[in-house]
């Protein structure tokens, strides 16, 4: 283990390295600020890019990306009140009120403190946690991998669509059958191609991610640009304020930040729940850890009240990585466009990860530490230039967004097919989420719908055909029940509760 | 009698569903293959069936969660006219080349939206582009296939 930290070190504190790092944590939040942007869409964004590194580089720019982007977004929460990703939700509950009493400087710099504790605590976690869990992984085959596929995929419908199962569930089955066109991989024999040689290889992942996010959003961004509900207000910048604490403020986060970390990440660390799950949670228990006094100012600009989810949401993005680098099982939305990325430079992560590339598992959780300080050190001070981000007028923003969406299918393939069937998608995209079908579970699907396809085909072979593969190993029908209980309370909380 | 709009969607899921798992039942598999556990149709059909079931569950029962969008606030001109924008540019990135057709991509997408700052509207499309062109052309060697600047003897 020493000896892997030590490589990691290496990798991570090389030139190139520490610059991507640095890249990764100043667009991420520039991206994150940016209402409607969150890390999914800010790493999808630099896919095109990082496919010219070296697998290592590549995902320590995104870590940088990923925690920039959850930053940036309780900037946007704390400032305007449009949280940039729903992680942030929270965040804007006290952080806002804050700002409109002229204390947005000491806001942020809550913001930047929690948020760099909440990841520091949960990446040392990390440490500790991920080799042993990889030990542990090492005991799961082919039914037990595809348990745990369909378990994610329920969580993070579960989770994710609040109050919309089915809707999720329907995406689900969308992006699998999306993953589904093209080449089988075993037999080579064309599927759903319709004799189209553009799609035999499939539909690039890149290209749905673009679509399903970044396109999407900027085009529900102009479809809803006169819908009264959304707040649109720009404070302005004059009003700050301080950024230093006093000692009662500093005191009250001591207490709030190691009970948020903890149960940050052991959020983040489960399949399907996140940031935006880890951020409530903790907004509630610190509601119920704090006086009477305290209580009453939840929702007024409370310290704890807005350390505590930018803690959590920080420490859940650490925890998230646990099961992406041990069991190749992304746990959000974002692990998963990751996942597809690591896919997309030939690498498998798993069990397996943790010994044949070390440079690449170690570095990335030793950037973590680096992407934490960096992240510090670029927002206390830059704040109040980071935040002028935000009056980048939409009228720019938007087709510049969309430009890149477009340059990054085009300089994968060189042919207009894949740009026709990116706006097709988008478009559809931005129908469906017009009405609450979420997106993040389409992506899971399709990043997971090769491994899925491969883990039953395995298992199914084994089995001779039977489905007792499902129950047949204790560790395969843990994870069946938890799926049924997943489902049950869904169908419970929806039809049942209600009566 | 009021369907809502998740509903028709729902119904329109279904119906795709109902064709992909036709299509999947058409996939040609190997002759020894045919009556194997496990071969290039089962997936698909699994998820045909799986599409079905979903689709036809949320159209059967009562809605507990309705998705309310006032329709009328929504900006079908300025969405339809920027997607109609982006396929003219697929359309024509590959004849008149990256740099002519993103630059002018840019410049219409940025009135279409209602910018009229002239010079920003410039600044950020032609000279953006160039540069933008430079980095992926001449630093990181990307071949951009541009018959436009070859045209006017920019480009080899």
């Amino acid at each position: 283990m020493i000896e892997g930290i030590l490589i990691g070190l290496e990798t991570a504190f090389s030139l190139k390295n520490l610059m991507m790092v640095m890249i990764g944590c100043f667009a991420g939040t520039i991206i994150g600020m940016l209402p409607g942007l969150g890390p999914m869409t800010a790493i999808a964004l630099m896919i095109p890019i990082t496919y010219g590194f070296e697998p290592s580089t590549g995902l320590i720019l995104m870590a940088g990306v990923y925690y920039g982007a959850v930053f940036g977004g309780s900037t946007s929460s704390i400032l305007i009140n449009a949280p940039g990703i729903p992680g942030t939700v929270a965040t804007s509950f006290d952080g806002y009120p804050m700002a409109q009493q002229g204390k947005a400087g000491k806001a942020l710099a809550i913001a930047a403190y929690s948020s760099f504790a909440g990841g520091t605590i949960a990446a040392i976690f990390l440490l500790i946690a991920a080799p042993s869990l990889s030990k542990v992984s090492l005991a799961f085959r082919s039914p037990d991998y595809f348990g745990l596929m369909i378990l994610g995929l329920t969580a993070v419908s579960a989770f994710s669509a609040k109050g919309h199962f089915l809707k999720a569930m329907m995406m689900v089955v969308l992006g699998l059958m999306l993953a589904s066109v093209g080449q089988d991989t075993l037999s080579d024999i064309p599927r759903f191609t319709f004799q189209n040689m553009n799609l035999s290889d499939g539909i690039s992942f890149v290209l749905v991610v673009m679509a399903t996010f970044a396109m999407s959003e900027a085009l529900t961004i102009i479809f809803k640009a006169n819908d009264p509900t959304r707040v649109a207000k720009q404070i302005s910048l004059s009003q700050l304020g301080s950024i230093k604490l006093d000692k009662t403020e500093t005191k009250k986060m001591v207490t709030t930040i190691p009970r948020s970390s903890v149960l940050g990440f052991i959020i983040g660390v489960l399949p399907g729940a996140g940031s935006t799950i880890a951020s409530f949670l903790a907004y509630g228990m610190e509601r119920n850890f704090v006086n009477d006094e305290e209580k009453q100012k939840f929702g007024k600009g409370s310290v704890n009240g807005l350390a505590a989810p930018e803690t959590a949401n920080n420490a859940a993005c650490s925890g998230s990585f646990v099961p992406l680098l041990t069991l190749g099982i992304p746990g959000s939305g974002t692990t998963a466009v990751m996942l597809g990325a690591l896919l997309g430079f030939g690498i498998q992560p798993g069990p397996r990860l943790y010994q044949t590339n070390p440079e690449i598992f170690w570095s990335v959780i030793m950037s973590m530490y680096i992407g934490m300080v960096i992240l510090l050190i670029l927002n206390l001070p830059l704040i109040p230039y980071i935040a002028r981000v935000l009056a980048t007028p939409r009228t720019f923003l938007i087709p510049l967004i969309l430009f890149f969406s477009v340059t990054g299918i085009y300089l994968m393939s060189f042919n207009n097919f894949d740009i026709y069937m990116m706006i097709g998608i988008a478009v559809v995209a931005t129908i469906l989420r017009l009405y609450d079908f979420p997106m993040p579970p389409l992506i899971l699907a399709f990043v997971l719908g090769g491994l899925m396809e491969e883990n039953l085909r395995r298992s199914l072979l084994i089995s001779d055909g039977s489905w007792t593969f499902l129950w047949d190993r204790p560790l395969t029908m843990i994870i069946m029940l938890t799926i049924l209980f997943i489902v049950g309370w869904q169908i419970y909380k929806s039809f049942f509760k209600k009566l | 009698m009021k369907i809502s709009p998740s509903k028709i969607i729902s119904l329109l899921f279904f119906i795709f569903s109902g064709f992909y798992l036709y299509t999947a039942h058409q996939i040609q598999v190997f002759t020894f293959d045919e009556n194997a556990a496990f071969n290039a149709k089962t997936f698909p059909i699994y998820l045909g069936y799986a599409g079905l079931i979903f689709s036809a569950l949320y159209i059967i029962l009562p809605e507990t969660k309705p998705s309310n969008v006032d329709l009328t606030v929504l900006d079908y001109k300025k969405t339809i006219t920027l997607v109609i924008l982006m396929i003219l540019y697929g359309l024509t990135i590959l004849r008149v080349g990256y740099f002519l057709s993103t630059s002018i991509f840019l410049v219409l997408s940025y009135i279409v939206l209602g910018e009229r700052k002239w010079l920003w509207i410039f600044l950020l499309s032609f000279p953006f582009v160039a540069i933008f062109m430079y980095l992926l052309h001449g630093l990181l060697n990307i071949y951009l296939r541009d018959p436009f600047l070859q045209l006017i003897g920019v480009m080899g």
